[in-house]
């Protein structure tokens, strides 16, 4: 079954803490990867491999640099999920 | 038809000696920022690099290798002059005509040695194993000398932020020959040419014969730049970790090991987050000693993994006869892996 925009976030933040070591609560809809959140484009790129088995989604390359925020991010996996 | 009478060499092959030759110049991330807008905490988060080694006028890709070679069959205990076969792996060797390795094999003293260079990025030093393993085998060269050497620092862009930090120069160098017992492992090696786009040269060298200059990149002043290595961070970064890991994976599992049975692990220095990433990704246990040579001596392409071979051995904290995955991957894409015995 699809995931809900909430799980989607709740999920995020358990990549993020596990990858950037940030508190799951801080990972929130408006929160930029790179300005708020430590994660940089290598690290990003953990985040959306981790992203893509979580929610059975693929996020290529290309659409990777669009995901600015959390909320960019929770959209894209809603749109695209298995 | 006639019958061909086959040759038989040795039953199994091994690395019987390294060496390795890093330049003499050292040089800082300081120097980096005098042509690029970044900082010394950004390049080493992004890259684990502090130094790397930058070849002089007299350091080129030969002199680099003959000193490598020099020590690796002194290491092996051999005579130049059983050396049956020299095989160089390098990109940036500028005269391409003759192959570099047949000046090397001559003025290492060998007996008209066969001599070739080979071109797989990243993942030379893999290939050229793999090729000497054979030859040892199949009884065409009893020692067969393997040598990755750079001088990346020829083809840097020193103006790009993305990469005007990572290269180094140097050069590695095995010795392979027989053995009773395997202890080079199978290889595990392919290519994916559907990406070569992510890492490549930024112009071929004929765009420079063709006199449109209108196609060559120039630099902050106007000038014509020479070629550079150019790569998309991102990509070949989720590739080297995730797609990689699962090659090294596959070279354990063909050597029949596990990664229990590991002693060190030498992955190809192209940046120490692809480093820890596949350490994280394929689950190494804590009695791993895992190659980091990437801070002092910079990505070296196909120089890198017999480098950390030797750095590892020489500081102890790797030693003779300790089991090892080493994994070489890159422009291409190409890639190789394979469990080794270490000399």
């Amino acid at each position: 079954m699809a995931a809900t925009q909430e799980e989607i976030v709740a999920g995020l933040a358990d990549i993020v803490n596990e990858i950037a070591g940030i508190p799951v609560e801080d990972v929130q809809l408006d929160k930029s990867f790179t300005d708020d959140l430590d994660v940089d484009s290598l690290s990003m790129v953990e985040v959306v491999v981790a992203a893509e088995e979580r929610f059975d989604v693929k996020i290529p390359d290309d659409d990777v640099k669009n995901l600015k925020t959390v909320g960019d991010a929770t959209e894209y996996i809603l749109k695209h999920q298995g | 038809m006639s019958k061909i009478k086959a040759r038989k060499g040795a039953p199994y092959a091994r690395i019987l000696g390294v060496g390795g030759y890093r330049p003499t110049r050292v040089v800082p991330n300081e120097v980096i920022l005098e042509t690029i807008d970044s900082s010394d905490e950004w390049i080493r988060s992004r890259s684990g690099i502090e130094t790397r080694h930058w070849a002089n006028d007299e350091e080129t890709v030969a002199a680099m290798s003959i000193e490598a070679s020099g020590k690796a069959i002194a290491d092996a205990g051999i005579r130049a002059e059983q050396i049956g076969a020299v095989v160089v792996s390098t990109v940036s060797h500028f005269s391409q005509t003759p192959a570099v390795a047949t000046e090397i094999a001559d003025k290492l003293g060998t007996d008209k040695a066969a001599a070739f260079d080979i071109s797989a990025g990243c993942a030379g030093f893999g290939y050229g194993l793999t090729l000497a393993k054979g030859m040892v085998v199949e009884g065409s060269a009893e020692y067969a000398l393997v040598i990755g050497v750079e001088r990346l620092s020829d083809l840097t862009d020193l103006e790009d932020r993305a990469t005007a930090f990572l290269f180094g120069d140097g050069a590695g160098a095995v010795v392979v020959g027989p053995s009773e017992e395997p202890h080079i492992g199978p290889t595990v090696w392919g290519s994916e040419g559907d990406k070569s786009e992510t890492i490549k040269q930024t112009v071929p060298w004929n765009q420079f014969r063709l006199g449109d200059v209108s196609k060559l990149p120039l630099d902050s002043e106007g000038n014509v730049k020479f070629p550079a290595i150019t790569q998309e961070g991102q990509a070949v970064f989720r590739w080297a970790v995730f797609e990689m890991a699962k090659v090294a994976q596959q070279a354990l599992d063909a050597a029949g090991i596990t990664s229990d049975d590991l002693d060190v692990f030498i992955p190809h220095q192209a940046n120490v987050r692809i480093i820890d990433s596949m350490v994280k990704t394929l689950k190494l246990p804590e009695h791993v000693t895992v190659a980091r040579d990437i801070r002092t001596t910079g990505n070296t392409s196909a120089a890198s993994i017999p480098l950390a071979m030797e750095r590892l051995l020489a500081t102890g904290e790797a030693k003779s006869g300790d089991t090892a995955l080493v994994i070489g991957f890159g422009a291409g894409l190409v890639y190789a892996a394979t469990v080794v015995t270490l000399p």
